[in-house]
């Protein structure tokens, strides 16, 4: 069965020998990342405490990590490096595309009502 | 044969038909597009607790000091336990991926090995989340809600290291249950149609009762301040809010009332975990169907082992919401 795998990542930083070598290179990088969130967020470090457009820096660090790994996950474990350009774009530009929309209408909408409660005439009750 | 065939004049164009413009089956092309629907889904319950979490940004329930619990172990650890169910998903979704490139390479024994393991791997998921269920509905502290359906939470004040820290007390350790008059309602000597749920172990007089003879116990609400941490309450007011806004003593958390904060709190861990631990179930279930068509031999007849492929699809999509469902419950 000749399958054709690209077997490189980090943009060719790395390159594996086989496709097995390159499974377990991931994992390795998956590994770090997810141990780098869990520790961030045990100690909470002061320094990623302030605010970066309206969320903290720590958040932002969190899903940036995320996305990060959801890379890995869809290229390299579910092997989307290996599909045609066309494949990869109706999934993946489809997905975020209405995902950020989505994302961005209830955030918005969610920080609206916020303000209302906490500015405007409704008073909390206890 | 060939004047049987129409001309059309594309022939040898990448869309003309008769080849596969995406160089994917059928198959493997509609996983990915359920995929993309399965992941709006679940971009639809994250968002809407993105929304609720927003809308209740000044007093949303801080996750580390919910999920704090391992099994077996006594003590504080957060998030230990949640990463150490991500580790296992992920590792999970290295075996399948490993039996996807081995049924690349016809290995009938290999496939069957890594797809034992990520059923093992699966099932260890599940088992975990049952467990965080059960943990997070018996809940640990109790707390009163108030008229507004607000959660007021107890503890004291101690000095660790010769620092001030706020630390949580159990209801049971300053409340004493009195003789109640009022017998929890059951099917067999009551109205047959009528249930009830279990009747909290103490009521609200007594819990003020608790706390007016405990001097060291402080009311904590649910209102985060600018350091980050819910805001205690002094003494007068504790005892005042307990008195006037104290309505029901709640102990663990369901779909109506929830100790450790606001209800939707708990709504929504219920719903996005569960529909994600559905998934995994739904996972190991299809997992294990392919597991006996793998020793049955049906894919070395088949010559191909792409089903295999599309079900490792199904299973990393699980791991990958996963991901996404760490970051936005249990760490942001």
């Amino acid at each position: 069965m000749a399958h054709a795998h690209k077997l490189e990542i980090l943009r060719g930083l790395i390159k594996f020998k086989s496709n097995t070598q390159k499974i377990w290179g991931v994992l390795i990088l998956l590994s770090i990342i997810t141990a780098v969130e869990v520790v961030l967020g045990i100690y909470k470090p002061e320094w990623a405490m302030g605010k970066v457009i309206g969320m903290k820096l720590l958040n932002w660090i969190f899903i940036i990590l995320t996305i990060v790994k959801a890379y890995y996950i869809t290229w390299d474990f579910m092997h989307m490096r290996d599909e045609t350009k066309a494949l990869r774009r109706m999934v993946v530009w489809t997905a975020v595309f209405l995902i950020c929309y989505l994302v961005f209408i209830l955030l918005q909408e969610g920080g609206y009502i916020e303000s209302i409660y906490s500015s405007g005439f409704v008073k909390r009750d206890f | 044969m060939d004047n049987t065939v129409a001309n059309t004049g594309t022939e040898g164009k990448t869309w003309g038909g008769g080849n596969q413009p995406l160089k994917a089956s059928y198959g493997k092309m509609m996983m990915w597009f359920f995929i993309v629907s399965d992941a709006l889904t679940f971009s639809g319950f994250l968002a809407a607790y993105g929304f609720s979490r927003f809308k209740f940004i000044g007093s949303w329930p801080i996750a580390d000091e919910v999920f704090t619990h391992v099994p077996f172990f006594h003590g504080n650890y957060p998030m230990i336990y949640v990463a150490f169910m991500t580790f296992i998903l992920i590792m999970s979704s290295v075996t399948m991926v490993l039996a996807v490139d081995a049924g690349h390479h016809m290995k009938k024994n290999k496939v069957t090995w890594y797809m034992f393991l990520t059923i093992i791997g699966g099932l260890i998921f599940v088992g975990s989340q049952a467990w965080e269920w059960g943990t997070f509905i018996k809940g640990d502290y109790g707390a009163v809600q108030t008229k507004g359906g607000n959660i007021l939470q107890f503890g004291e004040y101690v000095t660790v290291e010769g620092e001030q820290k706020f630390k949580r007390v159990a209801l049971g350790d300053f409340v004493v249950a009195e003789e109640k008059y009022r017998t929890e309602h059951d099917r067999k000597n009551g109205l047959w149609f009528v249930q009830e749920g279990t009747l909290p172990t103490y009521t609200v007089d007594e819990v003020y009762k608790g706390l007016e003879s405990h001097s060291n116990v402080l009311v904590r609400t649910q209102i985060i301040n600018d350091e980050g941490e819910k805001t205690v309450l002094s003494r007068e007011e504790s005892l005042m809010q307990i008195k006037n806004n104290g309505k029901l003593v709640v102990e663990g958390a369901n779909l109506h009332v929830n100790e450790y904060g606001t209800s939707l709190f708990a709504d929504f861990f219920f719903f996005i975990t569960g529909f994600h631990g559905f998934h995994v179930f739904s996972g190991v279930v299809i997992n294990i169907i392919i597991f006996f068509n793998v020793i049955l031999g049906t894919y070395e007849r088949r010559g191909s082992y792409e089903m295999v492929e599309k079900v490792g699809l199904y299973w990393h999509f699980v791991d990958l919401v996963w991901v996404f469902v760490f970051t936005f419950f249990y760490l942001v």
